[in-house]
């Protein structure tokens, strides 16, 4: 007779064991260690909850603690590994196998830790895939999550940083795996309910918060001129030129300075309730004056970000929150929006070839992808037509109009120089000598070339939609490189012929004054000046203060 | 400290009857650009002091390509570098041969 129920069977055994360490689902923090040998074997699956920015930084630790003679050969499959517990489960032996997708601050530990072989790498993923892949063949046998509080019954209110738990907690609970959750507090009455209890099989009170990290944060301080006639040109010359109102920004000082004009320089090209409308975005706290000018209609978030909470609180018509109030965010349905319902994403890479491949690699760092190549990815089961879509399928198609399907708008905004001179434009990217080193089966590319609409630098915009061949878009790349190398090898006459037909676009070209690509463009110079905005509502981290 | 000049000719005059302008700043990683309105019409130059050597080439092929993209006849330009990108050293030359257009 073929056992059918192993894996709940299995799951009994494990939580018979481990209930001696628990009265009801609660857990001491003295017995997180015992509770974690009780329930974890060698050659499980483990999500260690590492998000974007959420981490579940007290079971990391203590996971890291335990025998590797009695616990070993672990597979980790989470988002991020950016804590240093994180690295030390591998040094210990206590985890082999790695698939995962950011690596943040650990990029060179991972590096080293392949190098040496003690990390055996199954894949670098972007969030969504190793998402899919907790459904088929990477579902977690346990997953150690984190929460800001819980009650008794294990039901657990995740803050405004809910991020990856729904999806980590579906996958594992719902294939008889087990669910430990690391809390701030147990509570008798939670502000919501974002993780049902029933999915959650213990909770311990940690002996601290959780950590989580800002990474949104832009001062405007830093935003330079060259960023400031960058994202002028991109509002002219794209969101005005294709009417885009659903969208996705990355993280860089160029996107931050968009944010920064939309209500002055868009103001004054009248494009108000024209573009920039409908988001799917992180709480950057430089979109604070936009919002506040009413250019904003609302704004879905992949996760939160550290201060803008009472802010978010008080502008629920903007924001996503659960009745408590506060921001509910979550990555799986974020970036599923990012993926069909944007119709345009504009962010900054480190670094791009002739054919607009680009990657953020830098030597001897293993990064990973983060969110970054869902968004600027163009999703061919998309359906729904809009004017920005159609029209970016058309630019890009000879066809006959009635059967030509839309494209997303992908745009990669960079300096032509980054930092210390180092040149942005390339021939052959770092990350096929990373490959090489590391004997990866596939260079990590953020964006491939052909998912590639426009590329904005200082120099102007290159239309790659309009190319018809891989030379007219290897001139068209040459043609705003600047005095790179690249830049500087570019066939002049080519370069203007493309600039006459509007696949390449000038400043002045698109009737901008350098003269206006000044500071006192942007609708806020200082942190502080966001603070005021705000109405006192958004309060900066420490890092951030200066008064 | 490295110091040279770019001389350039150019089809007409550069618009505008302002005599003197200046714009940016000397610090790190920017530039200030004096521009003044004092060579023939069809004559243009600019005069580098750079705190990083070394670069002498760049220089070249960033002012070669100002003068044709903004044809600033008559215009000497005096730089005082902090080590700027070339691609702000182009945006403070194109906002300074702007500056001389406008009226004060």
């Amino acid at each position: 007779m073929t056992n059918w129920e192993k894996q709940r069977h299995e799951r009994q055994v494990r939580l018979d064991e481990a209930n001696r360490y628990a009265s009801g689902k609660l857990v001491s923090s003295e017995n997180a260690k015992a509770l974690l040998e009780a329930v974890i074997r060698s050659g499980d699956r483990v999500c260690l909850e590492g998000d974007n920015q959420k981490q579940a930084d007290f079971l990391s630790e203590i996971l890291a603690s335990v025998d590797p003679s009695h616990i070993h050969d672990l597979h980790i499959v989470q988002s991020g590994i950016v804590l240093q517990a994180h690295l030390d489960l591998f040094e210990r032996g206590i985890a082999r196998k790695l698939d995962f997708s950011y690596s943040g601050p650990q990029g060179a530990a991972i590096a080293r830790a392949l190098e040496a072989g003690r990390i055996e790498l199954g894949a670098i993923h972007t969030y969504i895939e190793l998402f899919a892949r907790y459904f088929i063949d990477l579902t977690p046998h346990v997953a150690l999550i984190a929460a800001v509080s819980a009650d008794r019954n294990g039901n657990l209110y995740t803050g405004p940083n809910t991020e990856d738990t729904p999806t980590i907690v579906e996958a594992t609970a719902f294939k008889s795996g087990i669910v430990i959750a690391q809390v701030n507090e147990v509570v008798e009455k939670l502000p919501r309910v974002d993780i049902p209890g029933d999915q959650v099989d213990f909770v311990i009170k940690a002996e601290r918060h959780f950590y989580v990290e800002p990474l949104f944060t832009r001062d405007p301080a830093n935003v330079t001129e060259g960023q400031i006639l960058m994202a002028m040109l991109a509002i002219k010359g794209i969101y005005a030129e294709y009417g885009v109102k659903r969208l996705n920004h990355g993280i860089g000082f160029p996107t931050a300075a968009i944010e920064l004009l939309l209500p002055t320089y868009g103001e004054r090209l009248g494009l108000k309730g024209k573009i920039a409308t409908h988001w799917a975005l992180n709480p950057h706290p430089t979109l604070i004056p936009a919002i506040e000018s009413g250019w904003v209609e609302q704004i879905h978030s992949f996760g939160s970000e550290v201060g803008m909470d009472d802010y978010m609180a008080a502008r629920s018509d903007i924001y996503f929150t659960g009745h408590d109030g506060s921001l509910r965010s979550n990555r799986m349905m974020c970036q599923n929006l990012g993926l069909y319902a944007c119709d345009m994403f504009i962010g900054s890479t480190l670094q791009i070839d002739l054919a607009g491949n680009s990657s953020t690699i830098t030597p001897g760092r293993i990064a990973g992808f983060g969110g970054a190549p869902n968004m600027g990815a163009d999703a061919h089961g998309r359906r729904h037509p809009t004017d920005a879509w159609l029209k970016a399928g058309r630019e890009a198609s000879d066809g006959p109009v009635s059967l030509t399907r839309g494209r997303k708008l992908v745009v990669q905004m960079l300096e032509t120089f980054g930092e210390k001179m180092v040149p942005s434009f390339v021939e052959r990217l770092d990350s096929l000598e990373l490959a090489e080193k590391f004997k990866l089966e596939l260079a990590p590319v953020m964006i491939y070339g052909d998912d590639v609409t426009h590329i904005v630098t200082e120099e102007g915009i290159a239309n790659l939609l309009l190319c018809r061949s891989a030379p007219e878009r290897e001139q068209a790349i040459r043609g705003i490189a600047g005095f790179t190398e690249v830049g500087r090898g570019r066939d002049r006459k080519a370069v203007e012929a493309l600039r006459h037909r509007g696949v390449i676009r000038r400043p002045e070209d698109l009737g901008i004054d350098v003269l206006d690509a000044t500071r006192q463009l942007l609708a806020a110079h200082l942190i502080e000046d966001l603070v005021t905005w705000s109405d006192g509502l958004y309060h900066p981290p420490s890092q951030f203060r200066n008064w | 400290m490295e110091t040279f000049s770019v001389q350039g000719t150019t089809a007409s005059r550069a618009p505008g009857n302002r005599l003197q302008a200046i714009t940016g700043v000397n610090a790190s990683g920017n530039l200030e650009v004096l521009v003044e309105r004092v060579l023939p019409d069809n004559e243009c130059s600019v005069e580098v002091a750079t705190a990083v050597a070394g670069f002498r080439d760049l220089w070249q092929a960033v002012i070669a390509a100002f003068f044709e993209r903004s044809a600033p006849g008559g215009l000497r330009f005096s730089i005082n570098d902090g080590g700027a990108r070339p691609e702000t050293v182009t945006l403070r030359l194109m906002q300074s041969a702007r500056l001389m257009e406008v009226d004060q």
